[in-house]
């Protein structure tokens, strides 16, 4: 007969064969069976968070990092509701993490117990899948399941939910070899008939362009994209979530497209006449106004998820497959049909593209006054730390700016959160980062508002051996909401001001909370304050960097209009006829 | 916007029925009608789901319910070659002057009556929308005290079954 365990021991050995080598989370009455044995596992270390919140992005921020699927544990009812932020936030950014909850007892739900809360019916809208188990026999397939639903296809969040009881009673360990789910076939190889179409469409092309995203890094396919880029000459746009996948330094990229994007990607995108869209949604902050984004492109779309095929902008050709394969088969395709003859003439295209990047590149004022300009802080930031570091960023300017000006030359570098925008996800996320890959340097980019969402988790950094670098630039507002005041409001001010340079005092905050704080306030002392916090390896360091209240995040496509109607800064819009061919 | 039938192969299992109507909610689409039940496979069930969209969000709602794990199979079925029934039950105001004019309705839809009071019959009837709505239109002069009515339920003409294909790998013992 086989050996006897509880059903807690039995999700812990699941923990352990699916591969999961930490855990972030807080115990509490529901999911207190299962921190028993977790007290006695070798394998998996468990990080104690200071909220679930934290937990999450934790998750995230290891995923990310390191490509595998990120653990967090939380409590019933409030536990697990606090997990809700960081779940939604995974599936719009298809971060693979696996949540195990614990739930009331089988008996119990349904009837309002006690920290009772329907996790799985409120994550049934931000979970790729989820579950709920009540038998103790089901717990080790159940999370055998939901790494595998977690890790394949299009990455995202899966939740087990596991009722106390089903942790008490006794079962045996029976983890499944391969799991077989007849609903959920992941793996499609892409159309042979359709990669030889885009192939005919790359060649033919007048105007073409990469439109990189997410998928390139979840696929791990840049390796292969820079082959199938340098192969076909065509300039290269790579997304928010896909800043990293191809060099920024590399003469094809022309860089981030959409809202705050630069104008030779915006206009790149606008005047194509094809766009190759690998592993990317057409989101909004891309596109801008739908209707009038690239108006005269042909579309080739790759993707793993076939509804996001023809979902925003309708497809000439629709590929289903992981953005590996698929760049692999057009490598093959691109390169028959040049050995056939046909030859890319991107000459004049190019010379268009020079035209916009070296009339309208990234750039910034230094305030007048002599405060610190914040780009040129998170511009410093990347040249004395290098590309080889994990930057983390929170949501707001701060974020795009750390995505313009730090050097973006390596894959899984640069952990944001994208599609879902959630504030406070920095510290948190970098925490994760660095227990996934401690040789590594991770740079947390914050902002005031961002960090007082979730800065208790640098106590959880401090304690448990989590030595991050927090550059948090501090402009005492919700600058990106302010800058939206600023424009689109008549600058009436209302509830950004956070009055940060007043109160908290971050470098006591950080002091605190076991960190080392530093403060930064003048433009010469930016460099010797970042080589300090390199220097500090022992504990996390937070250096508030106090700067200009006023600077704005350019360029700037308005919500709901046009990607034509882009601005390099306030009232200045490029002139994109006199550089027309 | 035009109507379209899709039976959908799903795995029977809690919450199933949740994740479907949450995902049409959530997307916008709109549910004109709902049957659930069984297979002739103990494991799976049969959803037939009326909706009216244009054809491009229909593409998408069988997208998202492809995405969903417990869904193994949808298919829609055209109206040419498809049968579609709907099950009504209706409670209609007698007395013994108006009767045999209902019965006479009854008979002529090939409806049945189920049970009788004395101020009121029950009346059963199965048969396409249209037939339905038309007998509702003949009964509604006498006064309808109570109607209730099931969601569509569809299969496609021919020996071919959806099931077939889809339910390979469900068929081996697990």
């Amino acid at each position: 007969m086989s050996e006897q365990i509880t059903g807690a021991q039995s999700l812990v050995r699941a923990l352990e064969s699916a591969g999961a080598e930490i855990a972030f989370g807080i115990p509490g009455g529901a999911i207190l069976p299962a921190y028993d044995p977790l007290f006695d596992s070798k394998k998996l270390r468990h990080v104690l968070v200071r909220h679930e919140q934290g937990a999450g992005h934790a998750a995230e921020g290891y995923a990310m990092a390191t490509g595998k699927v990120g653990v967090c544990i939380a409590t019933s009812g409030p536990g697990a509701t606090n997990l809700v932020t960081p779940i939604s936030n995974a599936y719009m950014d298809s971060t693979p993490i696996v949540a195990i909850t614990g739930q009331v007892a089988s008996s119990m739900i349904g009837s309002d117990a006690f920290q009772e809360a329907d996790i799985r019916g409120i994550t049934m809208p931000i979970t790729k899948h989820n579950f709920l188990v009540t038998n103790p026999d089901e717990i080790a397939r159940t999370v055998a399941e939901a790494f595998y639903i977690a890790s394949t296809g299009r990455p995202g969040p899966v939740l087990v939910d596991i009722a106390k009881d089903a942790m008490q009673a006794m079962t045996t360990f029976d983890y499944p070899e391969r799991v077989d789910l007849p609903g959920y076939r992941p793996a499609a190889k892409p159309h042979s008939k359709q990669i030889r179409e885009a192939a005919k469409l790359i060649v033919g092309a007048k105007r073409p362009v990469f439109y990189i995203g997410g998928g390139v890094l979840l696929a791990h396919a840049t390796e292969e994209f820079k082959s199938l880029a340098e192969l076909t000459g065509i300039p290269v746009v790579t997304t928010l979530m896909a800043r990293g996948a191809f060099p920024d330094n590399h003469p094809q990229h022309m860089g981030m497209p959409g809202m705050h994007g630069t104008v030779g990607a915006v206009g790149a995108l606008q005047r194509a006449d094809l766009l190759i869209a690998l592993g990317t949604r057409f989101d909004d902050r891309v596109t801008g106004k739908l209707s009038t984004f690239a108006p005269g492109a042909t579309v080739i779309h790759a993707d793993i998820d076939p509804a996001e095929i023809s979902k925003n902008r309708i497809a000439d050709v629709p590929i289903v497959g992981d953005a590996r394969d698929v760049i692999a088969d057009l490598i093959v395709a691109v390169r028959a049909e040049l050995e056939a003859g046909n030859q890319v003439d991107l000459t004049g295209w190019w010379k268009q593209l020079d035209a916009w990047r070296q009339t309208y590149p990234l750039a910034y004022d230094t305030p007048a006054d002599g405060s610190l300009s914040p780009q040129q802080v998170i511009e410093r930031l990347g040249k004395i730390v290098g590309p080889d570091a994990v930057y983390v960023a929170g949501v707001g300017q701060h974020q795009m700016w750390a995505a313009h000006y730090l050097p973006h030359l390596k894959p899984h570098t640069w952990l944001n959160s994208g599609g879902a925008g959630t504030m406070g996800f920095a510290i948190p996320a970098a925490m994760g980062a660095k227990f996934g890959r401690p040789e590594a340097t991770v740079w947390a980019i914050d902002g005031d508002g961002c960090f007082q969402m979730t800065n208790q988790e640098l106590v959880t950094c401090a304690l448990e051996g989590a030595p991050i670098k927090v550059a948090l630039i501090n402009n005492g507002s919700l600058g990106m909401v302010r800058q939206w005041q600023t424009l689109f409001y008549n600058e009436r001010y209302s509830n950004t001001d956070l009055h940060s340079r007043r109160v908290p005092d971050f470098v006591k905050l950080a002091d605190a909370m076991g960190c080392v704080g530093l403060r930064c306030e003048n433009a010469d002392d930016v460099d010797a304050t970042i080589e300090k916090a390199m220097g500090i390896n022992d504990a996390p360091v937070v250096v508030e960097f106090v700067v200009h209240k006023d600077a704005m995040v350019w360029p700037m496509v308005a919500a709901g209009t046009s990607n034509d109607d882009i601005k390099v800064a306030r009232d200045l819009a490029p002139a994109w006829e006199a550089e027309v061919l | 916007m035009s109507t379209h039938t899709l039976s959908v192969l799903v795995e029977n299992k809690p919450g199933v029925l949740a994740r479907i109507a949450e995902l049409f909610a959530r997307r916008g689409f709109n549910i004109e009608s709902l049957a659930v039940g069984p297979t002739e496979y103990d494991e799976v069930s049969r959803m037939t789901i009326v909706v009216n969209v244009e054809d491009s969000p229909l593409e998408q709602v069988t997208k998202q319910l492809n995405k969903l794990i417990n869904v193994l199979k949808i298919v829609e079925l055209e109206p040419g070659s498809s049968v579609s029934r709907e099950l009504l039950l209706v409670k209609v105001k007698t007395d013994a002057g108006t009767r045999s004019q209902v019965l006479e309705v009854v008979e002529l839809f090939r409806a049945r009556v189920v049970d009788v009071a004395a101020d009121a019959l029950t009346i059963e009837a199965t048969g396409g929308s249209d037939k339905l709505a038309a007998l509702m239109r003949m009964l509604e002069p006498f006064g309808v005290k109570e109607l209730v009515q099931s969601g569509m339920v569809a299969v496609g003409r021919g020996s071919r079954s959806i099931t077939d294909r889809a339910l390979r790998p469900i068929d081996r013992p697990a």
